[in-house]
């Protein structure tokens, strides 16, 4: 872990006062600005918040928005709840999976993109609904899929 | 002197499409008109279907224009605002404006007036401007309570009010706040569950980007009557905007002492933090909020001691959903007598529904405690889509009970569903046609509770990972008759030995769906599937798609 992420550990935790409650918080946004979380990240944290390293990890691998293994450059969060799923989201979910050549769960080989499933993102009115980043696609069918994947090709974004 | 008001929808979809750059536009083409002081901009929640994002609401005619970019605005203003004429051709067709906030007062097409109380400003004010609150009614019953009432009182009205707790389970909120008021301080917490995580709700969501001061305004009440002076909103991680919205909420409120030390210079402060998430349905659960809340992993906690003695912090808590606290102001300012004319006897109110699957328009509807499923489905769900026959539906979100067409008449409001041993829940609609397969529905519904078990307890761990067995084995006509047998009894044992209230919850789909559609899962041990949804090939070998976004060593 270089310098800099050290002390943007350090920034964060002041930020929240040192306050074990905040450690939730203090991990998700550390994942936000760099997708996933470091063995060494993990340690700092538990450093700077006097807590055990065990229970910062166990903390960490609880939750859903936060990841401990690294992700591609693009991650799609695609749901398929029961909402979603009744207006087509098993296609999309097929179209997604052959668009890219990956399961849910995997990584591109060039690390571009990272397939996820995830809960329900409450925006199930206009579903099927991926989220790519932080960008959120509605009224999905297989035939957008490339073109919305088009858009993030080539350095865009 | 206004004379009009502009709303462009701020959604997470019209901000992706650009709204704010929109009411720049919007802004900078009045000030060139010299109309910046005669017409006001300001953003609004969501306002119709994704399609027509971002949307354009202009008062008091009630015109929706959408989806408008920002090339339209020199001509939206010119032709509109400035010489008073619609743009036919920017105009949101009808069935836009049906999108996740069903029927606007002033929306050309509105046939039914719903009766709204929740929602009653979302869509209509501008979420980020305190003032708009104010100007209609906003902080008054705050301020009725902290110059008139005693807590007793206040305490006094919820009860009679009737109000039942909007989360799912509708425990009688006056009683509920009744348990923590009687605790001693002097520390004790107010704490608002915007953890809304059941697949197919949102309207906590749309209730706090369209409203947030109301819920804001809640939360200070109960305060009062409970005698808290500082309250948390945990607002699960995916709600970024739903977050700021109350972050700015609060700042303002705190800037005009409506919040904060001293509110309108009584005795009584309060003090509002948020709190976000990282994902975990469980965290809905109140006990495992607390936990989460106080940065741990959200496990639900031993019951009793209930949050009521022993909540955050181990202090005294009351624990609220989002609707329920938006109920609290308008019972104060107009009476506990006033919200029982709404609803029925036993459930006063009104409730917020989201209405998805097949039906022509999907969204948000408020309608008064006790409308019935059919009324739901064909006044403001526009009827089934595509002419399907209704076949289903399931209320209260993925851990609610699957009910079928010989429940529409039934009254919805917490008793009248209980008696017929369904559950109101969250609110989520999920409006099945006769192309769903039952057992399809049920794998989907089961997955994600086999994904989101905290693993705690046994039951629920390993019932969840078994029933998706044996549906996915149903699915593809692998199953034997004893395999069904095996499906009720782990739905049973789930249902009466789950720690907490999702495993017992996750149980409901499945016994609900094999007492009302036994023959066809029995079908399915025969390679039938009668809605023709499931495909009898041979089970791959590959686990389905492992559903936690956390790939951490386990």
């Amino acid at each position: 872990m270089g310098e800099v992420e050290m002390s943007h550990v350090q920034t964060l935790v002041e930020r929240h006062h040192a306050d074990p409650e905040a450690l939730v918080e203090i991990l998700r946004e550390l994942n936000q600005q760099s997708g996933y979380l470091t063995r060494e990240t993990i340690v700092a944290v538990a450093e700077a918040l006097r807590l055990p390293v065990s229970q910062v990890f166990s903390v960490a691998s609880f939750y859903s928005m936060i990841s401990l293994a690294p992700v591609g450059r693009h991650v799609i969060r695609f749901c398929e709840d029961a909402p979603c799923h009744m207006v087509g989201g098993r296609q999309v979910w097929q179209a997604l999976e052959a668009a890219l050549g990956i399961k849910f769960g995997e990584t591109t080989p060039d690390g571009e993109w990272t397939l996820l499933p995830t809960s329900c993102i409450g925006l199930c009115a206009v579903g099927p609904v991926m989220m790519v980043d932080n960008d959120v696609y509605g009224n999905l069918t297989p035939e957008k899929v490339p073109e919305i994947l088009a858009r993030y090709a080539g350095g865009a974004q | 002197m206004i004379r009009a008001r502009v709303l462009v929808s701020s959604d997470p979809v019209s901000l992706s499409r650009g709204a704010e750059a929109l009411k720049l536009a919007l802004e900078a083409e009045l000030a060139f008109y010299g109309l910046e002081d005669e017409v006001q901009v300001g953003f609004a929640g969501q306002l119709g279907r994704q399609d027509a994002l971002p949307m354009v609401a202009v008062y008091p005619e009630g015109v929706n224009y959408g989806p408008v970019r920002v090339e339209d605005v020199p001509y939206l203003v010119q032709e509109h605002l400035y010489k008073g004429r619609v743009v036919e051709h920017l105009r949101a067709a009808p069935e836009a404006l049906t999108g996740p906030l069903a029927r606007l007062p002033g929306r050309e097409g509105a046939l039914y007036a719903q009766r709204r109380v929740v929602l009653r400003r979302a869509g209509a004010i501008d979420p980020t401007s305190i003032e708009d609150y104010i100007a209609q009614d906003g902080y008054f019953a705050l301020g009725k309570a902290l110059t008139e009432m005693t807590p007793a009182q206040v305490l006094e009205e919820v009860k009679q009010s009737g109000l039942q707790g909007r989360g799912g389970a509708g425990f009688p909120a006056g009683l509920k706040w009744s348990f923590v008021a009687r605790e001693k301080g002097p520390v004790k917490y107010v704490v608002c569950n915007a953890d809304e995580s059941e697949p197919g709700t949102f309207k906590d969501r749309l209730i706090i980007e369209g409203d947030p001061h109301a819920v804001l305004e809640g939360m200070a009440l109960a305060g009062y009557a409970i005698g808290a002076s500082e309250g948390y909103i945990y607002i699960r991680g995916e709600y970024e905007l739903a977050r700021e919205r109350l972050d700015q909420a609060i700042r303002q409120a705190e800037e005009l002492g409506l919040l904060g030390e001293h509110i309108m210079g009584s005795d009584f402060s309060f003090h509002i933090h948020t709190h976000s998430g990282a994902g975990a349905y469980v965290c809905g659960e109140e006990t495992a909020l607390l936990d989460s809340l106080e940065g741990k992993r959200g496990i639900p906690r031993v019951r009793p001691p209930y949050p009521a003695a022993k909540g955050f912090r181990n202090r005294p808590s009351l624990v609220n959903n989002v609707e329920t606290l938006a109920n609290v102001p308008p019972i104060i300012l107009h009476g506990a007598a006033w919200f029982r004319t709404i609803g029925t006897p036993r459930s006063p109110g009104t409730k917020v529904y989201t209405m998805l699957g097949d039906v022509n328009i999907t969204g948000l509807v408020e309608t008064p405690m006790g409308t019935t499923l059919r009324e739901i489905v064909e006044v403001y769900g526009g009827g089934m889509k595509g002419g399907k026959a209704f076949k289903c539906a399931q209320t209260g979100g993925t851990s609610g009970s699957i009910i079928p067409a010989s429940m529409l008449d039934v009254p919805m409001d917490f008793a009248s569903m209980a008696e017929q041993g369904a559950s109101l829940g969250s609110g989520a609609l999920l409006i099945c046609g006769d192309d769903t397969c039952i057992v399809d529905l049920m794998f989907v519904l089961l997955r994600f509770f086999k994904a989101e078990s905290c693993g705690k307890c046994v039951p629920c761990r390993l019932g969840t990972t078994r029933i998706v067995e044996i549906l996915e084995q149903l699915r593809h006509g692998q199953a034997k008759p004893e395999d069904l047998a095996q499906l009720e009894q782990l739905a049973l044992s789930m249902q009466t030995l789950s720690f907490c209230g999702l495993g017992q919850a996750a149980a409901v789909p499945i016994l609900t769906g094999l007492r009302h559609f036994k023959a066809e899962i029995e079908a399915h041990l025969q390679h039938q599937c009668p809605a023709g949804v499931c495909q009898f090939q041979t089970l791959k070998p590959a686990a389905p798609a492992p559903r936690r976004i956390a790939m951490g060593v386990r």
